[in-house]
């Protein structure tokens, strides 16, 4: 490849219908890229062989493909044959295990979780997203701010999956002060269900006392005339208003039952469970009730002191005293998103709120494509828009949405990033995947890269019937 | 013209020289990973010269103590280990103080806690760090099987023999070869509280044994606040909660017997010290967040709980490592806000604590790693992280007064004093059991955690998987 390229140029420009100049080929500024030096490699490596050879089409194609063809082997061809290998194979001590690596692979309950969550996923992901995306499509073909709206919804692809994982981890954060999912549900629970002042209080004598939901009843009736003293322990000396007095006994009334409610710990300890001690203070703002077979008879709150007084009883009979629920009823402590329950659903909205958008605009692309005076004819045929939508514009887009679809089945098949992001460690093992439990098994603690390579190979085997359907449909059409 | 046809095969040439270099190291990144001085031109040794009169500056003086170390200037390496943020800047001092000694240029690499994993992947990938701090030795008895590490017997034999008792020495040391050296120690037997929580409950601490601290936790809930804060996020917490029970109840014996799984897990002694631990965790109203909070609270997040605003829980348990994080994340001061007692003792045992570490050890025949594993061993190494706080080193060449606060040297103390002491069980365990995210032991008491009744099917669960990851 060393001969001078001008003569021959010369001579090959009458041969050739080539009218393309060697010289400047071999002369092209080095930024000229791949295709033209592969051109002029070629046509020098013709010419040094056989001065008057004219290499096949299949050969010039072959020669074309070579750099294609290395790299695909490299970094297609020669992996996934590796892996099929190496899956035969145990750890680095065990040797060749033959098929035993499969038979692990469907016998151990944690890939069976991550196949059936994969399972879950490819069911419902890739549908829900393609639906969604339809949606977008057809309505944002109607509005006016089309293009800022398909922005906000396309903008999800935008961020990196990893951080889409961490946004979404933290909405999902059981707390509502942190996790937004549950701010906004506490904010509505709050507002039907306010939240009492003393939470998570609890009797100081469980034995008088009984938790009724967030209520407390006594456990005994007590009679008009005379007073009861309730104990409660549990509460926050914070959440005491700082109004509230010293609690005392209440003082016997005809024909009203009384009591006290108070805070019965002491700040440091000593006092005795039962007893009003010195620096007990009251619970004031309960609504206490006496009740008669279930029946309200008559209601009070507690003062300051914690003292109340339930007047207009009769004399001689018997009630029971509670406290009301209002007071104890603790603050929304939020839903438990990533619990074992529904972390892989939790885990699907996230993606569908970053895939979504994908759909979105390949099906809105579709539609645009999609000739308008079928649309027309349609409509004045009498066709209502519904009816326009279901048997004109769907089937019409059947291919670009077959397209999205499969396209979202492999994505969906081969998810990672995600489930190993948005999952607190608790609850990881119960949202694992396929590609989480190949790479867990591989490098994690057992560095069992057989296994690693048994679950790889299973995993390319699902993939490849949406492949294949992809790659006809792309033959198809051209 | 034969000049530009080379010219192009020459571009050719480098243009595929990059491409292959640049899937290389996209292929190898991992972890967050910092330089210490200029980033990205690691591997081009002709840019040394420059880059390299920019890193002995960090250093200035040389100390003297290190002067045995060889000059490797031009040399570069990297060294991986589970530390972020706070402890990663004290660790970087301890690189600088390399570094000044010997221009070397070094790179940390912060794993997090999947070091197995990142490890793992670099050993595969044929690109290792050159030394890696490993915090459980079952980690480096894996990576030994592997051929993946270098020994370094002969390379500290002559620190380890003068400041490492003969204990730090075995742990390093597998099939009478020596592989790690144990360079970072923590108590994992402190068991931390709020004083003012404890306080206001009218309890009184040191807190001595189990039905003390049982008895305590119902009056600190009566007094208004949760007693424990559990960071089940993280499964390492609750190995920790099992082991220091385990030890009290069953014995140190019997700990090392069920660490090397001589004993199954199904062994009523198993079953005696989850009874106990249920007893903490089957009260919901005694966990910060309750059972299903719990689990997705992590480490750092348990310790804001008890010592942050608002607080949330009275007492914290985990090893003396709290401290760090006190100072970092919270305005709690130590001695006045927080402190800590020995876990309490169950049932009369002896005063026990239960030790973790991380030991340092080389993946790569390379001179500078070598010489960085010399320098570990000097009591410079260490005591330069023992001065910034949070550091406890098992180095008896480390005086006691270079502890910056009483409550560390109280720690180090207690480590001393101990009439049986082991190290963490989950770390001597293969990982895939006792130390890898939702697998094993992390996952199996978490679900232990989120529902405290099922003892039995926990216990036969934590066989099985033993059973798989010890391969017997």
């Amino acid at each position: 490849m060393s001969e001078p390229a001008k003569d021959d140029g010369n001579g090959r420009q009458g041969r050739g219908g080539n009218g393309e100049q060697p010289g400047p080929v071999g002369a092209a500024p080095a930024g000229a890229g791949w295709l033209a030096t592969a051109g002029g490699a070629v046509a020098t490596l013709g010419r040094t062989r056989l001065r008057g050879w004219r290499p096949s089409r299949w050969t010039i194609a072959l020669l074309f493909l070579i750099p294609a063809l290395v790299f695909l082997g490299v970094l297609v061809v020669y992996p996934i044959f590796f892996s099929v290998v190496r899956s035969l194979y145990g750890t680095p001590g065990q040797g060749f295990v033959g098929f035993h690596n499969y038979k692990a692979m469907f016998t151990d309950p944690t890939t069976l979780t991550a196949i059936k969550n994969n399972a879950i996923w490819v069911a419902v992901a890739p549908t829900l997203a393609t639906l969604i995306g339809l949606v977008f499509a057809v309505v944002t073909e109607r509005v006016k701010l089309r293009t800022a709206f398909k922005i906000v919804i396309f903008m999800p692809m935008a961020i990196s999956f990893l951080s889409a994982g961490v946004i979404w981890r933290l909405v999902y954060e059981q707390d509502p002060h942190i996790g937004l999912a549950n701010a906004g549900i506490s904010a509505i629970v709050d507002v039907f269900r306010p939240p009492g002042q003393y939470p998570n209080a609890t009797p100081s004598q469980p034995q008088l006392l009984k938790a009724q939901g967030y209520a407390f009843d006594t456990a005994s009736s007590h009679a008009a005339d005379t007073t009861v003293l309730l104990g409660l322990v549990g509460i926050r000396p914070s959440l005491v208003p700082s109004n509230a007095v010293q609690a005392r006994p209440a003082q016997a009334q005809p024909g009203a039952l009384a009591g006290t409610v108070w805070l019965d710990f002491k700040p440091g300890g000593g006092g005795t469970a039962g007893a009003i001690d010195p620096g007990e203070r009251g619970l004031p703002g309960i609504a206490v009730e006496a009740l008669q077979n279930g029946k309200s008879m008559g209601s009070a709150k507690t003062a300051l002191d914690g003292t109340f007084f339930i007047e207009g009883l009769d004399p001689g009979v018997k009630y029971a005293v509670q406290l009301g629920s209002s007071a104890f009823r603790p603050a929304y402590g939020g839903f438990s998103w990533l619990g074992a329950a529904l972390v892989t659903p939790s885990i699907i909205v996230a993606y569908i709120w970053i895939w979504a958008g994908f759909a979105m605009v390949l099906i809105a692309a579709g539609l645009a494509a999609i000739p308008r005076d079928v649309l027309e004819a349609a409509r004045v045929d009498g066709a209502s828009e519904w009816q326009v939508f279901r048997k004109v514009t769907v089937p019409l887009l059947m291919p670009v949405i077959l397209v999205v679809l499969v396209t979202l089945v492999v994505n969906v098949l081969k998810i990672f990033d995600l489930v190993i992001v948005i999952p607190p460690e608790s609850t990881q093992a119960q949202a694992n995947v396929i590609a989480l439990q190949m790479w867990r098994v591989s490098f994690g603690g057992g560095l069992n890269q057989g296994l690693g390579s048994a679950l790889a190979v299973f995993l390319f085997i699902l993939i490849v019937p949406a492949m294949a359907f992809n790659v006809r449909r792309f033959r198809s059409e051209t | 013209m034969k000049r530009g046809v080379m010219k192009h095969k020459k571009f050719i040439l480098v243009m595929g020289v990059l491409a292959v270099v640049g899937l290389i190291f996209a292929g190898c990144g991992g972890g967050a990973t910092t330089t210490t001085s200029a980033p990205a031109t690691t591997v081009t040794s002709a840019t040394t010269s420059s880059t390299e009169a920019a890193t002995s500056t960090t250093g200035g003086a040389t100390s003297t103590t290190t002067a045995s170390l060889p000059d490797l200037t031009g040399q570069s390496m990297e060294i991986a280990a589970v530390w972020s943020s706070g402890e990663q800047d004290a660790f970087q001092k301890v690189i600088d103080a390399f570094t000044a000694a010997t221009h070397a240029k070094v790179t940390f690499t912060s794993t997090g806690n999947d070091i197995a994993t990142i490890l793992g992947t670099r050993i595969a990938g044929g690109n290792p760090p050159d030394v890696a701090f490993v915090p459980q030795p079952g980690l480096m008895a894996a990576l030994v099987q592997q051929n993946a590490l270098q020994p370094i017997g002969d390379l500290v034999s002559g620190a380890a023999s003068q400041y490492y008792s003969k204990g730090w020495i075995d742990l390093g040391t597998i099939n009478g070869t020596m592989y790690g050296l144990v360079y970072k120690l923590a108590n994992k037997s402190t068991f931390w509280y709020s004083i003012e929580a404890l306080k206001n409950a009218g309890v009184t601490v040191p807190i001595a044994t189990w039905d003390d601290l049982i008895s305590a936790a119902g009056t600190i809930s009566s007094s208004g606040i949760t007693p424990f804060s559990i960071g089940g996020g993280d499964g390492w917490t609750l190995t920790d909660w099992f082991e220091n029970i385990y030890l009290r109840t069953a014995g140190a014996d019997m700990y090392q017997k069920l660490a090397t799984h001589a004993i199954p897990w199904t062994d009523p002694s198993v079953t005696t010290a989850l009874q106990d631990l249920a007893q903490i965790f089957s009260q919901s109203s005694w966990v910060a967040g309750g059972n299903s909070g719990a689990l997705q609270v992590t480490f750092p997040q348990s310790v804001v709980q008890v010592f942050g605003s608002p607080q949330k829980a009275a007492m914290v348990y985990e090893g003396d490592f709290v401290a760090g994080v006190i100072t970092s994340q919270t305005k709690a001061k130590l001695g006045t806000d927080a402190d800590w007692f020995p876990f309490p003792s169950i049932n009369g045992s002896a005063p026990a604590v239960m030790a973790g570490g991380d030991t340092a050890v080389l993946l790569k025949d390379s001179a500078a790693g070598k010489a960085f594993i010399q320098f570990i061993a000097t009591p410079d190494a260490s005591d330069i992280w023992v001065k910034q706080g949070g550091f406890t080193s098992p180095n008896s060449g480390v005086p006691l007064s270079d502890y910056p606060d009483p409550i560390l040297a109280k720690a180090a103390e207690e480590m001393q004093k101990a009439s049986s002491a082991v190290f963490d069980m989950s770390d001597q365990m293969p990982p895939a059991f006792g130390g890898t995210p939702s697998q094993g032991e992390w996952k199996l008491l978490q679900d232990f955690l989120a529902n405290p009744g099922n003892l039995n099917s926990i216990q036969q669960q934590l066989e099985s998987a033993a059973k798989a990851a010890f391969g017997s």
